[in-house]
């Protein structure tokens, strides 16, 4: 049984154990500060990658639209960073001083009454946590009370990628368009922008991360962990055994939700802007990608699959630019075809087996859950 | 048979049932009823509506016309899990199990406790949960197997599994869709040997093809043909029935 006194088995303690060692000492002691903040860049597509996993590979709900909820965390934290840069002082070159600098290009002379609130640090964080709730308890409710499954649940939560981007570009006066929020400085007087600072910033970001995963690993390991696995391969009989199936399911993407809202503020907090082009449809399938290359069913695998995918990225596109949108294609094909379960599929059947003995303990709890969950609907 | 007394003294009573799709009437003004710890067993040729009538029951289908009661509560308006709630258990034709889960694991998610999201992420593998599952798991001769993926039982097994998933919730009306279907002749027997033993303290409805298994269990027999009640009563009645050779027993 997987399913000992605590929710952490040694497997577990084991991968956290390597991949806080990466993080915290491998890295920083290998790279300098530059590729450093990069990793931690791709770190933070790490934590909507994570609830991909949840929500995906344990619950069977594709959702190709995760870059909502990291541009909603990225936008409230570079509201309260734009909003602090932009004192009187600092802006008196302006016909309006003391709104962002986009506001007073757009002929904007008072600050919107949305932009209010993010003068307070104390409200970007519980906004950060509660807006992509509410947002995808909105749209879970309305679709999964419906019964809306499968691939119409990707194809609606694409669209609304599509227009949350649309109406980001198209406000430019309230939101910045297209180049997004730009020229953050400080938070709360410290300077994001220099190194000592990315430096807190990569190992506060590295330490939410491990958070989170002792989080998602506490939900895996109760009993809502396999609700969500069942409802994935037998819908009808969670719900004729007395379960609610859309309450768990509204549950799970409203966690992947919060999960990459936090993404999303680390993200603009560590390299300094936010833009649509982390909002739309382009970026939150890639983050799929992630998901799907370190292997959907693991929440460790997320996290290497978004390390390598986008390190392979950086490579490649520095050397080839034109031709890494093609490799990206193909590394997706060959995930699907050659090895279905990624990069964590293929540690647990050459692997595991080997770690488990090593660690003295049979190897029942490497139990792979095969189903595919395309299938769910 | 069809003088039916005060409706309080059944568990279930279906009255002036109907439910249409497109127009096709699939069931036809029905009425049936379910006594305590009766196993009704509902018979009939392919396209009678018998699933139809479970279907309906759990609430998988509304009703166009009727009503359901079960204890005098009226089904057709309530949701799925809450008619599971109020003690009406429902297997599928085919096992619906949770291939990926274990044996265990399987039952677990059955036990009728942490049935919300809050109750779920705090639900506790305690003495209580074990020994219901092992007792179940013995009942459905599956004692052995408890660490097994699902996904690796026999078809027979995992048509057990499922009755002990029901069984677990410890409904008061287990609602069973052709149970034995594909099972192997020793498999029925100990199958019949099962119904007989958990129908003490309920009420089992069952749809069934098999004619030699459902003169083993059969309190009441109820033959559907084209969404109406052909003939109702004792399986022997039944079989004697002119109407019921005609159209189904036959030749």
């Amino acid at each position: 049984m997987t399913n000992g006194k605590f929710f952490l088995g040694r497997q577990e303690l084991l991968g956290l154990a390597i991949l806080a060692a990466l993080i915290f000492i491998v890295l920083p002691a290998s790279i300098d500060i530059f590729r450093l903040n990069l990793i931690g860049k791709y770190l933070t597509y790490a934590f909507v990658a994570i609830g991909l996993v949840l929500c995906w590979g344990m619950g069977g709900i594709l959702s190709l639209g995760q870059g909502v909820f990291f541009g909603i965390g990225g936008y409230c934290m570079a509201m309260f960073l734009k909003l602090e840069s932009s004192t009187p002082e600092a802006t008196k070159i302006q016909s309006t001083p003391g709104i962002p600098d986009f506001m007073d290009w757009n002929q904007i002379t008072e600050l919107p009454w949305f932009w209010v609130p993010f003068n307070s640090l104390a409200f970007t964080l519980i906004a950060i946590f509660v807006l992509p709730a509410f947002f995808a308890f909105i749209i879970g409710a309305a679709m999964f009370k419906r019964r809306v499954g499968g691939v119409y649940f990707a194809i609606i939560t694409q669209a609304i990628a599509a227009i949350l981007t649309i109406l980001i570009i198209g406000q430019q006066g309230y939101t910045g368009g297209v180049n997004g929020i730009t020229d953050l400085r400080t938070l709360l007087g410290w300077d994001i922008r220099t190194d000592s600072a990315k430096y807190v910033l990569y190992f506060l970001n590295g330490a939410l991360l491990i958070g989170v995963l002792i989080a998602c690993q506490f939900v895996l390991k109760s009993k809502l962990g396999r609700l969500l696995v069942a409802v994935r391969d037998k819908e009808d009989r969670v719900r004729f055994s007395g379960y609610d199936v859309a309450n768990f399911k509204i549950f799970v993407f409203c966690f992947a939700a919060v999960l990459s809202a936090i993404g999303g503020a680390m993200f603009t907090l560590q390299v300094g802007f936010m833009s649509p082009s982390f909002v739309g449809i382009v970026p939150s399938i890639e983050m799929v990608i992630y998901c799907a290359v370190g292997g959907r069913l693991s929440i460790f695998g997320a996290v290497y699959g978004t390390l390598l995918v986008n390190w392979a990225k950086t490579t490649f596109s520095e050397t080839f630019p034109e031709l890494w949108l093609f490799g990206l294609g193909a590394l997706f094909i060959a995930v699907v075809l050659v090895f279905p379960n990624g990069l964590s599929g293929l540690y647990r059947t050459n692997v595991a087996p080997a770690v488990d003995r090593w660690l003295g303990r049979s190897s029942t709890s490497a139990k792979p859950p095969l189903e595919d969950p395309q299938a769910a609907e | 048979m069809n003088t039916l007394g005060n409706n309080t003294d059944f568990l279930l009573s279906i009255e002036n049932l109907s439910v249409s799709f497109d127009g096709f009437k699939a069931v036809n003004d029905l009425n049936l009823y379910v006594d305590e710890n009766e196993i009704h067993v509902i018979i009939g040729p392919n396209g009678a509506g018998k699933t139809t009538v479970l279907d309906l029951i759990c609430g998988r289908t509304r009703t166009t016309d009727g009503s359901i009661k079960f204890r005098n509560k009226e089904l057709t308006e309530m949701k799925e899990h809450e008619i599971v709630r109020e003690g009406v258990g429902r297997k599928f034709q085919n096992p619906s199990i949770y291939e990926d889960l274990s044996v265990f694991e399987n039952l677990e998610i059955s036990f009728p406790r942490g049935r919300n999201v809050f109750g779920a992420l705090t639900f506790k593998r305690d003495d209580e949960v074990i020994a219901r599952v092992n007792e179940i798991a013995e009942m459905v001769f599956l004692d052995e197997l408890l660490d097994t993926q699902a996904a690796l039982l026999s078809h027979g097994q995992k048509q057990w599994l499922e009755i002990g998933m029901l069984l677990i919730q410890d409904p008061e009306l287990l609602m069973l869709d052709e149970p034995v279907a594909g099972m192997s002749v020793s498999e029925r027997k100990q199958t019949a040997k099962l119904l007989n033993e958990i129908t003490k303290g309920r009420s089992v409805l069952v749809v069934e093809h098999d004619m030699k298994f459902v003169e083993d269990i059969a309190h009441r027999v109820t033959v559907l043909h084209q969404g109406k009640i052909l003939s109702e009563g004792s399986m022997a009645k039944v079989q004697a029935d002119p109407k019921v050779i005609d159209v189904y027993l036959g030749h």
